[in-house]
């Protein structure tokens, strides 16, 4: 698979690592009432769809950004390549 | 029909013209009592138990494509009872013993052939790792025995003993383990389960549950609606597009695992081998092929096939345990889907939906599990409560901090 990264262009999948489902930027408040329960669904329970799927990759054999992928699970083609950061800004995440 | 010996050569005397079909092709019924989803081998296998061993009337196996073509048609065939942890070790054990006598059971050729698997150790670290190990298994009723490096020497002469960087310091031995012809398995069951009144319907994709009031009252499917009093789901790998269906997110990824197999050789490899410092493994089929094979790709798929990176590297790590594989041409390569859990551990559990009931996340290693999952998921459909040695299959095990996780790797299921 080749990740065209947004500042570097195309890269091989091989110089990134893959950490999981990009809903892992979206941390639950712990100062909530049910953050125990928010907190366990964050940690271990998945879509994992067939099909699209917004992903993490950190390019780690290159400059060291985490990225969001965008890519079909069924056939691997990648549709889209975003920096984990400007994704994060826009949910309104701290940076 | 009962198979023997003595019918082979009667057959071969009258132009075979007595056999009939393994299993009949049914019709479903409006209505079953026990619905199965998944004819593979776990699927299958919980059909024949729940009418042999606890005597259920009315069940059926749902299969998608055709029985036995997903995983247990894809695997490396390693049966094995070599885990370390109490929440594991008895349940494999437990599914060894019953493989060595699935085929008087199931008076079915599984070809199960208990030629030992070796796990290498290069350090004194891993070798400690592998006296515990032994120890536990030891104490669980399995086998194991500590092999020094000339121990290893006599069995697998042709090793890379002296690797610079990862030496061979001995192995650990589990002479019970071996292999099996997987795709016999999953034939056998179904015809076993046939035998004992089971409907195996293929080509029955399932499309729906109807749930009404928490209560699963059947399953939507392309044949239409079929009820059921209980539905088991058996069908890992697909495990999170199917539970979706229900409502349901589960605690598990789906991952591409690649196997290969090389050109058919004479005998090389007796047994079953294992490199401690790299993830590849690989023994030598009755054909003749060596199959080998080693970690997953480490992203989410469901595409049966895997890329080049993952090939590289798993032959790569070949080469450096057995440097004659250069000489070795490979004839195939192929991808199959892992249910990979969060903690590397399967579940066997009801779900909060009354009447529907979960059996997946078997990451890389449900082929050895399919006699002792059957029985397990048959008990627990069967009785309502699980089975003595999958009590730690739950799948709330993550919320009350009971996980059951090998490797301590943490919640990352590509690890695993």
């Amino acid at each position: 698979m080749i990740i065209n990264h947004p500042l570097l262009g195309p890269r091989d999948a091989q110089e990134f690592t893959y950490l999981g489902d990009a809903s892992l930027l979206a941390r639950p408040d712990w100062q909530a009432d049910d953050a125990a329960d928010a907190f366990h669904d964050y940690l271990y329970l998945r879509d994992n769809p067939a099909g699209f799927h917004r992903e993490l990759w950190f390019h780690e054999q290159g400059d060291r950004s985490w990225l969001v992928v965008t890519r079909d699970t069924v056939t691997h083609e990648i549709s889209n390549v975003e920096l984990a950061r400007d994704v994060a800004r826009a949910q309104g995440g701290r940076t | 029909m009962r198979y023997s010996g003595f019918k082979v050569i009667k057959e071969a005397l009258t132009g075979h013209k007595g056999w009939t079909p393994a299993w009949r092709t049914p019709a479903p019924q409006k209505k079953y009592d026990i619905v199965i989803i998944g004819g593979g081998g776990h699927g299958l296998a919980t059909a024949f138990y729940l009418a042999k061993k606890y005597q259920e009337k009315s069940i059926a196996v749902l299969e998608k494509g055709w029985i036995g073509g997903g995983n247990v048609g894809r695997n490396t065939t390693i049966i094995r009872s070599n885990y370390l942890l109490d929440g594991n070790e008895p349940f494999y054990e437990m599914s060894l013993k019953m493989w060595e006598t699935l085929e008087q059971d199931l008076n079915y050729n599984a070809m199960v052939s208990q030629r030992g698997i070796l796990n290498l150790v290069h350090s004194d670290a891993q070798r400690d790792a592998a006296r515990r190990r032994g120890n536990a298994m030891i104490l669980n009723g399995s086998d194991a025995e500590l092999l020094d490096t000339e121990g290893v020497r006599k069995l697998y002469p042709f090793l890379n003993f002296d690797n610079q960087r990862f030496p061979i310091k001995g192995g650990l031995l589990h002479r019970r383990g071996g292999t099996v012809r997987h795709d016999a398995v999953a034939w056998g069951y179904a015809r076993g389960a046939d035998q004992h009144g089971v409907d195996i319907i293929q080509n029955c994709e399932v499309t729906g549950f109807r749930i009404e009031s928490g209560v699963c009252k059947g399953v939507e499917t392309s044949l239409g609606f079929i009820g059921a009093n209980k539905v088991g789901c058996a069908v890992a790998g697909s495990s999170g597009r199917l539970m979706a269906k229900a409502g349901m997110r589960l605690p598990i990824e789906s991952h591409v695992l690649q196997a290969f197999v090389s050109e058919g050789l004479k005998p090389v490899l007796p047994g079953v081998i294992t490199y401690g410092a790299g993830h590849f493994y690989c023994s030598q089929s009755d054909k003749g092929g060596l199959v080998f094979g080693g970690d997953i790709d480490g992203y989410n798929s469901y595409a049966q096939r895997g890329n080049l990176p993952v090939v590289e590297d798993v032959i790569e790590s070949g080469m450096s345990l057995i440097p004659a594989l250069g000489r070795v041409r490979l004839l195939r390569g192929w991808g199959g889907i892992m249910d990979m859990s969060m903690d590397g551990s399967p579940f066997i559990d009801k779900t909060h939906i009354d009447g529907l009931y979960f059996n997946g996340g078997w990451c890389y290693g449900g082929f050895k599990a399919t006699p002792a999952s059957g029985l397990c998921f048959a008990h627990l459909l069967s009785t309502d409560q699980p089975h003595e040695v999958a009590q730690a299959y739950r799948l709330d095990r993550f919320r009350t901090g009971h996980m059951i996780d090998e490797k301590g790797q943490g919640a990352q299921p590509n690890l695993h």
